[in-house]
C-alpha cells in the first residue's frame, strides 16, 4: 500500500513538473508579449458600435452614467445652424409671402359692402375660449424664439442682465402658459371639430382657390375647407408641440439623453411650422379681410360678408329662424 | 498661458472614487450635484474599465454654443466656465454636452431645475479671485493660488490627470511607451478634437 502511495506521488510530481517546464517560457516572456489592455473596452470601438458610452456608476443619477455622447455636437448643430436657419427662412418667408399676396391681390372685400345687418357667428364662450388660445399662443411663440434667436437678437440691445432676467420669466411664463393653451385648444376642438370634418363643398372649394385666388365665391358651412385645413393643422400641431413638450416638462422621466434631444429638435421644428401657420391666420383674419376680424370681435359678423364666405351656412342659419340683427337705431320692420 | 485639461487613463484607474469625494469636499458641491463622477464599462468582465468623468472643458465649447443667454465663458487658461447669476436654467447645455457635465440642484419639472453647476477646474467664476461669495457660488479656486483641481491631485494611482495638455499628454505617451499598451485618452477627441498616439 505505502508502495502504491508512493509510485502515485511520485508520477504527480513528475506530471506537475512536465506542467511548469512547459508553461517556464511563456511566463519569462510575460513583461513583452501580455497586453492587459488586449480584452480592454476600446473608446472608439464602443463609440461606433452604439454612438454614445455608457456604463454602471455608485450615484443614483443613472442620467450619469452616459460618459460621452458625441451626438450633443450634432444637437448643437441643429440648434445653433439649422433651426435658426429654417427658423428665419419659415417667418420671414410665410411673412414674404403674404406681403407678396397684399399686394398683387388686395384686401377681400366685402362685395357691395356692409349691409349693416349682421349674424351672430361665435358665442361668448367661443371668442373667449379663442381668445385664451391666442393669448397663450403669443406668449409661448414669443417666449419659444427668444430661447432660439434671443441671443442674436435681444441680447445685444438690452445686456446680458437684463436679458437673462427676461429670459427666466419667459422660460416660466413659455412652461405654464402652456396649460391654458392646451386647455383653450381642447374645447375649442370639441366645440368645432363638428362643423370641420371634410365634406364634398370642400373639394370645390379649393378648386376655385377658395375665392383667394380669382373672385369667385364658392359655398361653404360654418368653415369652409380652407379654415377647416387650419382647424386640423392646429390640433395636429398642438398634438405635437404638446407630446414633445411633455419630454421636455418633464426631462428624463421618460427616456434618456438621446430621447431628449429628438424631443427638443421635433418640438422647435413643428412650433417654427405652427409659427408659420399662425401668422398666415392672423393675416387672412384681419389685414387680409373685410369684416373678418368681427368674428372674434364681438362675434357678430355683417350678413353681406357671410353670404359671400359662408352662404350655405347663413341659408342653413337664417332657415332656422334665426335672423339677422339690425343695427342700432334702425327701424324694426326688417326690410324687404 | 497654459491650456488645461484633463486626462484619465483609463488603464490605472482603479473605481476608487476617490476624486469624486475630493471634488465634492474640496468645492463644498451640494448635495445630489456630481462634479465628476466614476462610471465602468463592462463591468464585472474581464475587459472592464472604469473612467472619471468631467467636464473636459472643451476647445470650442459646445454649452457656450447653445446656451440662450450666452453665460458661459473661457478663461486664459482655456478652463470653460459659467456665471450663475445670468444662467436661466434650461437645461440645453446639458442636451449638448458630450460628457454630461452639467448639473442641476433640483430634477427640473416645468424648468425648476435652477442654476447649472459643473466643474469648474477649481477656478472659481465670475466673482473675485479668492472671495468668499465665488467660493459659496463655484467652489474652490485652485488654480489662482497655483494648485491644480483637487481630483486629480488626490488620484491614488496617478490615472487622472490635470495640468497643460501638451504636458500631461507627454506623461501619458512615456506611460504608454513604457508600458507597452493604453487604451487612449477618453473623450480628447470628441473634447480637443486630437487623439494621442498609443
Amino acid at each position: 500500500m505505502a508502495m502504491l502511495c508512493a509510485r502515485i506521488r511520485l508520477v504527480l510530481t513528475a506530471v506537475a513538473f512536465l506542467v511548469c517546464a512547459a508553461a517556464a517560457p511563456v511566463a519569462a516572456q510575460q513583461p513583452t508579449s501580455v497586453d492587459p489592455n488586449a480584452a480592454a473596452v476600446k473608446e472608439q470601438q464602443l463609440l461606433q458600435q452604439f454612438y454614445r458610452i455608457q456604463g454602471l456608476g455608485t450615484i443614483p443619477d443613472t442620467k450619469s452614467y452616459v460618459i460621452e455622447q458625441p451626438m450633443g455636437r450634432t444637437w448643437r448643430l441643429f440648434h445653433q445652424v439649422w433651426l435658426r436657419w429654417i427658423g428665419v427662412i419659415v417667418i420671414l418667408g410665410v411673412i414674404a409671402l403674404l406681403a407678396l399676396f397684399y399686394f398683387t391681390r388686395g384686401r377681400i372685400r366685402i362685395e357691395g359692402g356692409r349691409s349693416g345687418r349682421t349674424i351672430l357667428r361665435f358665442n361668448s364662450f367661443e371668442r373667449f375660449t379663442h381668445w385664451v388660445s391666442t393669448v397663450a399662443f403669443v406668449i409661448l411663440g414669443f417666449t419659444g424664439l427668444n430661447i432660439t434667436f434671443g441671443r442674436v437678437l435681444l441680447l445685444p440691445l438690452i445686456g446680458p442682465d437684463a436679458f437673462s432676467r427676461w429670459s427666466i420669466m419667459a422660460k416660466y411664463a413659455h412652461n405654464y402658459s402652456s396649460f391654458p393653451y392646451v386647455i383653450g385648444i381642447v374645447v375649442l376642438f370639441l366645440l368645432w371639430v363638428k362643423e370641420n370634418i371634410p365634406t364634398a363643398v370642400d373639394v370645390r372649394w379649393f378648386k376655385e382657390g377658395g375665392g383667394m385666388v380669382g373672385h369667385k365665391h364658392p359655398p361653404a358651412w360654418k368653415f369652409n375647407a380652407g379654415q377647416k385645413l387650419l382647424f386640423w393643422l392646429v390640433m395636429l400641431g398642438t398634438l405635437g408641440v404638446v407630446a414633445s413638450g411633455c419630454f421636455l416638462l418633464f426631462p428624463f422621466y421618460l427616456t434618456n439623453i438621446f430621447g431628449m434631444q429628438i424631443a427638443q429638435v421635433l418640438h422647435a421644428l413643428i412650433a417654427v411650422a405652427f409659427v408659420g401657420v399662425i401668422i398666415m391666420h392672423l393675416y387672412i383674419g384681419t389685414l387680409g379681410m373685410e369684416g373678418g376680424s368681427d368674428a372674434m370681435g364681438n362675434g357678430e359678423v355683417d350678413l353681406n360678408w357671410a353670404k359671400q364666405h359662408h352662404s350655405l351656412w347663413v341659408e342653413q342659419e337664417l332657415g332656422q329662424g334665426r335672423s339677422a340683427t339690425l343695427p342700432a337705431g334702425a327701424k324694426t320692420t326688417p326690410a324687404a | 498661458m497654459a491650456r488645461m485639461k484633463f486626462l484619465c487613463d483609463a488603464d490605472r484607474c482603479i473605481e476608487c472614487n476617490a476624486c469624486v469625494t475630493a471634488c465634492k469636499n474640496e468645492n463644498e458641491v451640494p448635495w445630489g450635484i456630481n462634479r465628476r463622477r466614476v462610471v465602468t464599462i463592462n463591468d464585472g468582465t474581464p475587459g472592464e474599465r472604469s473612467v472619471s468623468m468631467a467636464c473636459m472643458h472643451c476647445t470650442d465649447a459646445p454649452c457656450a454654443a447653445v446656451c440662450p443667454v450666452n453665460c458661459f465663458y473661457t478663461t486664459a487658461d482655456a478652463v470653460v466656465l459659467h456665471s450663475k447669476d445670468l444662467c436661466i436654467g434650461c437645461g440645453y447645455c446639458f442636451y449638448a454636452c458630450p460628457f454630461g457635465a452639467p448639473q442641476y440642484p433640483r430634477v427640473g419639472n416645468f424648468g425648476s431645475r435652477g442654476k447649472m453647476d459643473k466643474c469648474t477646474y477649481c477656478t472659481g467664476g465670475p466673482e473675485a479671485d479668492g472671495s468668499p461669495i465665488q467660493y459659496e457660488k463655484y467652489g474652490a479656486n485652485r488654480l489662482a493660488q497655483g494648485k491644480l483641481p483637487m481630483c486629480a491631485e488626490m488620484c491614488s494611482t496617478k490615472s487622472l490627470l490635470a495640468g497643460d495638455g501638451d504636458i500631461i499628454a507627454q506623461i501619458y505617451k512615456d506611460r504608454v511607451a513604457k508600458r507597452g499598451y493604453g487604451s487612449g485618452a477618453w473623450g480628447w477627441q470628441t473634447a480637443y478634437r486630437e487623439t494621442i498616439a498609443s
